[in-house]
Formats: C-alpha cells, sequence, structure tokens
C-alpha cells in the first residue's frame, strides 16, 4: 500500500458518477438474466425434476466428460504450453495460433471439423474405424475429444503466460546448486507457475462443462451416453421447460460454486 | 466440404434466425417509418416474415421466389429452424407475420398462446422414409433395421416433428429402435447420414430428393403417418394484408404445383 493511495482514502474523493453508473449498468446487464432464469423457476416441482434420471445422466456425463477434459488438457497442455514459452523452434508462431484457434472459432465449426478429421469416414477416424471398428462419434469419447478440444487452449494459453513471466534465473540457481531437473521443476518451477495453473486448470473445466456446440455436431445427443447438461437444456427448451430451467440452475450453481470457491484459494485475494 | 458447410450453415440459422430476421424487420421498419421504402405495387410492398419449418427449406425458398415474381414490390424474409424451435420464438414475440408449421401440434400451441392471426389451413401432406448414405452402405432393407444395434442409427429430437412421427411409425411397426443420436433437426440428422457417419436415419420422403448423398427406402404405408402442414398468418404481423397474400399464394395452384413438384402431398 503506498502513501499516495493512503492519503487519496483519506480525503474520501467520491469516484466519478458517470463511471460508476457505467459500471453499475454492466453489472445489471449480467444479473438481469439471472433474475430472468430464476423467475421462471417452478421451484415447487424443483426436487421432482432435478432427480429425474433425463437430468442425473446428463450430470453423470457432464462430470465425467468436463474432469476428464481437464485432466487431459493438464497432461498434454502443460508440456505444450511449456514448449511454446521456452523453446524457440520453426513454425512456433503457427502451432501457438493452431493450439488457440478453438478460442476464437464457432464451437460449431470445431465440431463438424472433428467429425470430418475422426468420423468413420474421416482423415484419421477412417484408417482407426476401418481396422479396429473404434468409433469416436456418437460415444462419451466423442464428447471428452469435443470437450477437449474447446477447453485445452484456455489452460495452454494461460500456462504458457506463467512460463514466460517466470525469471529464469531461480531455475538456472537451483540447476547450478545440483538440483536435478526434476526437482528444479517440482520445487522451483511447479510453485511459481502453480496458481496460473490452478487457475487455467478450472477455466478449462469450465469451458469444458459449458461445451454444447462441438458436442452436439461431433458427438451427437443421446440420453445417459452423450446428452450434457448443456445438450439438456437445449433439448428441454422445446419439449420441457420447466425441466430445461432448473438443469440451467445445475449449471448456474456449480459454476458460481467454482468460481467464488476458487477466486480467493487460487487467484489470490483481491 | 460442401457437406460441412451446410452443417455450419443450418446450426448458425438455428441460432442467429431470428436475430438476422429481427435486424432486417427493425430495418424495414425505420425504412417505412421514414417513408424512404419504394412502393412500387402499392399496397402489396413490404415485407412478409414466414417462419417456416425446417422440412421447407428447399420449397419454402422457391415458394419465396415464386411469391416476389407474383408481386415485385413484396420481399419474403425465411427463418427456417424446427417447428418447435418456431413456436418457442414466436410464443417470445419473435416479428413473423406467418407460421408454416411441420405439424398440427406446434400450430395449436401458438394459437392457444393467442398469437394466430388467421384460421390455419393445412397446405401440403408428407410422409417419412428411411434415409441412408448414397449406396446403402450399412445394407439397411426396411424399418426393423432400425433396431439393429450394430447400425448407427439416427432420429430427430423427440421435440421436433420428425422425432415425434418417427416415434409414432416406430411404435405401430413394432420396433424398439437401436438410436445413437437424437438430432436437433431434420436437416442436422440429414447432413450426418449425407457425411456417411450414421447408417440410417428417419426423415420426411421430400427430404430424400433435396439432399444429396442420401438414398431413400420406402416405409410401408401400413406402419407409416401422414404429417400434415398447417399455415396461418399472425397476429404480430405488420402487414396483415401481405401476410394474408403470402398464405393463399401458397394455398393457390401456383404453390401447390411447387409443394408436389418436391414430392409433398397436396391436400
Amino acid at each position: 500500500m503506498s502513501s499516495a493511495s493512503g492519503r487519496g482514502r483519506s480525503v474520501r474523493t467520491r469516484p466519478p458518477t458517470i463511471l460508476v453508473a457505467l459500471a453499475a449498468l454492466g453489472a445489471v446487464f449480467f444479473l438481469i438474466p439471472l433474475a430472468g432464469l430464476l423467475k421462471q423457476t417452478p421451484w415447487s416441482d424443483l426436487p421432482e425434476l432435478l432427480t429425474s434420471d433425463v437430468v442425473l445422466d446428463a450430470l453423470r456425463l457432464s462430470l465425467i466428460s468436463s474432469i476428464a477434459a481437464a485432466l487431459i488438457s493438464l497432461i498434454f497442455g502443460v508440456p505444450l504450453a511449456w514448449l511454446l514459452a521456452r523453446v524457440d523452434f520453426p513454425g512456433r508462431r503457427f502451432v501457438r495460433a493452431v493450439v488457440t484457434l478453438p478460442m476464437v472459432l464457432p464451437p460449431v465449426v470445431g465440431g463438424a471439423a472433428l467429425l470430418f478429421a475422426l468420423g468413420r469416414r474421416g482423415l484419421v477416424g477412417g484408417p482407426i474405424y476401418d481396422s479396429t471398428g473404434f468409433l469416436l462419434p456418437f460415444s462419451l469419447w466423442g464428447v471428452i475429444v469435443a470437450n477437449t478440444f474447446v477447453a485445452m487452449p484456455f489452460l495452454v494459453v494461460t500456462v504458457e503466460a506463467a512460463f514466460a513471466s517466470i525469471d529464469q534465473r531461480y531455475e538456472a540457481a537451483a540447476a547450478s546448486l545440483g538440483a536435478s531437473r526434476l526437482t528444479v521443476f517440482r520445487r522451483v518451477t511447479l510453485p511459481m507457475i502453480g496458481p496460473s495453473l490452478a487457475g487455467g486448470l478450472v477455466l478449462t473445466w469450465a469451458r469444458a462443462l459449458g461445451e454444447f456446440g462441438a458436442t452436439a455436431t461431433f458427438a451427437g445427443n443421446l440420453q445417459g451416453r452423450t446428452q450434457t447438461l448443456p445438450l439438456a437444456v437445449f433439448v428441454g427448451l422445446e419439449s420441457d421447460r420447466g425441466a430445461a430451467i432448473a438443469i440451467s440452475l445445475v449449471l448456474v450453481a456449480i459454476s458460481m460454486l467454482v468460481l467464488v470457491g476458487l477466486r480467493d484459494r487460487w487467484w489470490g485475494q483481491r | 466440404m460442401v457437406v460441412s458447410l451446410r452443417l455450419l450453415v443450418e446450426e448458425w440459422k438455428v441460432r442467429l434466425g431470428w436475430w438476422g430476421v429481427c435486424a432486417s424487420a427493425l430495418l424495414s421498419l425505420a425504412a417505412c417509418g421514414s417513408g424512404a421504402s419504394p412502393e412500387p405495387s402499392g399496397q402489396f410492398a413490404g415485407e412478409v416474415v414466414v417462419f417456416a419449418a425446417s422440412s421447407l427449406t428447399n420449397t419454402f425458398t422457391l415458394m419465396a421466389e415464386a411469391f416476389e415474381d407474383e408481386y415485385p414490390g413484396a420481399d419474403v424474409q425465411l427463418n427456417l429452424a424446427g417447428s418447435s424451435t418456431l413456436r418457442e420464438q414466436i410464443l417470445a414475440g419473435a416479428p413473423a407475420d406467418v407460421f408454416a408449421s411441420a405439424n398440427e401440434e406446434n400450430m395449436k400451441r401458438v394459437d392457444e398462446g393467442g398469437e394466430l392471426g388467421s384460421d390455419p389451413a393445412t397446405f401440403a401432406t408428407n410422409t417419412l422414409s428411411l434415409a441412408v448414405p448414397a449406396g446403402n452402405p450399412g445394407g439397411v432393407s426396411g424399418v426393423e433395421d432400425l433396431g439393429n444395434s450394430n447400425l448407427l442409427v439416427g432420429l430427430c429430437n423427440e421435440s421436433a416433428p420428425c422425432g415425434q412421427f418417427a416415434e409414432q411409425m416406430l411404435a405401430t411397426a413394432g420396433v424398439e429402435a437401436s438410436v445413437d443420436t437424437n438430432e436437433a433437426d431434420v436437416r442436422a440428422l440429414l447432413t450426418k447420414i449425407g457425411a456417411d457417419e450414421l447408417d440410417v436415419g428417419v426423415v420426411y420422403v421430400t427430404d430424400i430428393e433435396a439432399t444429396a448423398g442420401v438414398d431413400g427406402i420406402e416405409i410401408p404405408a401400413d406402419v407409416n403417418i401422414v404429417a400434415t402442414y398447417p399455415i396461418a398468418t399472425l397476429t404480430a404481423a405488420q402487414n396483415q394484408e401481405l401476410a394474408e397474400l403470402f398464405v393463399d399464394f401458397v394455398l393457390s395452384t401456383e404453390g401447390q404445383g411447387i409443394m408436389t413438384a418436391a414430392g409433398f402431398g397436396s391436400p
């Protein structure tokens, strides 16, 4: 805390009205849809709706697929982030662009691309299907692949920034004192990128949980096999609105819980 | 590539269709307000926003062109999506002038919502067909193959008319389908069949001709259903007269000719 800001507080300058007004409008913009959702909620039927087969199946599939996607992203995303941050190889810019592409691409485009690459007539999926009969679309694996494709960039981008920003002299010092590469990573690098890694992982998981477009296009929609919470909401809005709203509430609740709970712990106190 | 583009277009139509229509309707409204819009053919000029079931994609595109030829001042804006999606949009206050549904149920729900400006009139009938990828790689021969768990089977979602009709047909035929995916509407289903990612699906007879890369396998009349398509104007219509004119045109000899040429039955 600098003395300048301390003085500012003691004088109690009021924040500019126009800024406060705009900020309040901005916040209201995010609150109103939530209020709309709550107003439409059939509260008395809620317990029954939330324990219906459709909701329980979708909840199970959503949790499995989003957690799996986050873990797969961790396994492949961290090395990828390290490579992009630390190794100057030809085509690095291109690889970085390709890896972050799913963040800006409409998810349905990603789903279509996955279908034409990994479907049974796809570039890679075709030969695999012909030789082993293994099929990604219309299966839980397909959901996980779609989730990972859309969500992993969030981990890579976050962790790459962390790798790039830490002072490599700490690692060099540890190594010069005889620490093995593994020890350096475990005792020096990991603690330094820890908060970014955790934050990136949460973002990745949250993005996977909310995934809709790529899943519907690539993995299809079948209750109990590929129908995750967002797909169940989409279907429900046209056939059973009460159930759709109940599922939406579940998604809002899970997301809020995670954002509020983890923000303080991992993203630093504000 | 063609298939993938089509998939995207369909998806974006579903997602953005209403907003596109909304924006264009607002623009035209603004134009009318400022008195800037030309009126070459008197009262029959202006925009008519038609919400039509996605199984009408091809026929209503032709219908719109023919209508605009007949009334040069008219401009038809089509919003094509699953009937139940359209129903929800209309009930939520979408600025639509005409609703053409793929079943009676959605029209009834719109009527109950007090949104109908005229009594619904049946303008077409349709029946179901099995759809398989060109060349029938799955070796599908009839309705009973829908129960084969070794085949990849797709239906429309139960909230879409084609899904409800398929359920009826399966119940009549006594077949329990081994479903691998329930697609949002008939176009999404056809895209996956056309890409040979599904072995068989249940679609409308009229979709077979209209879709490249898809072959049809007949469903016997004794288990098949007859879908009736109702059309009506909406109370939200900005230009009730033009909306009625469009409905009349669909029911006219010329309009019916467009429907039957595409394989629809004439009521």
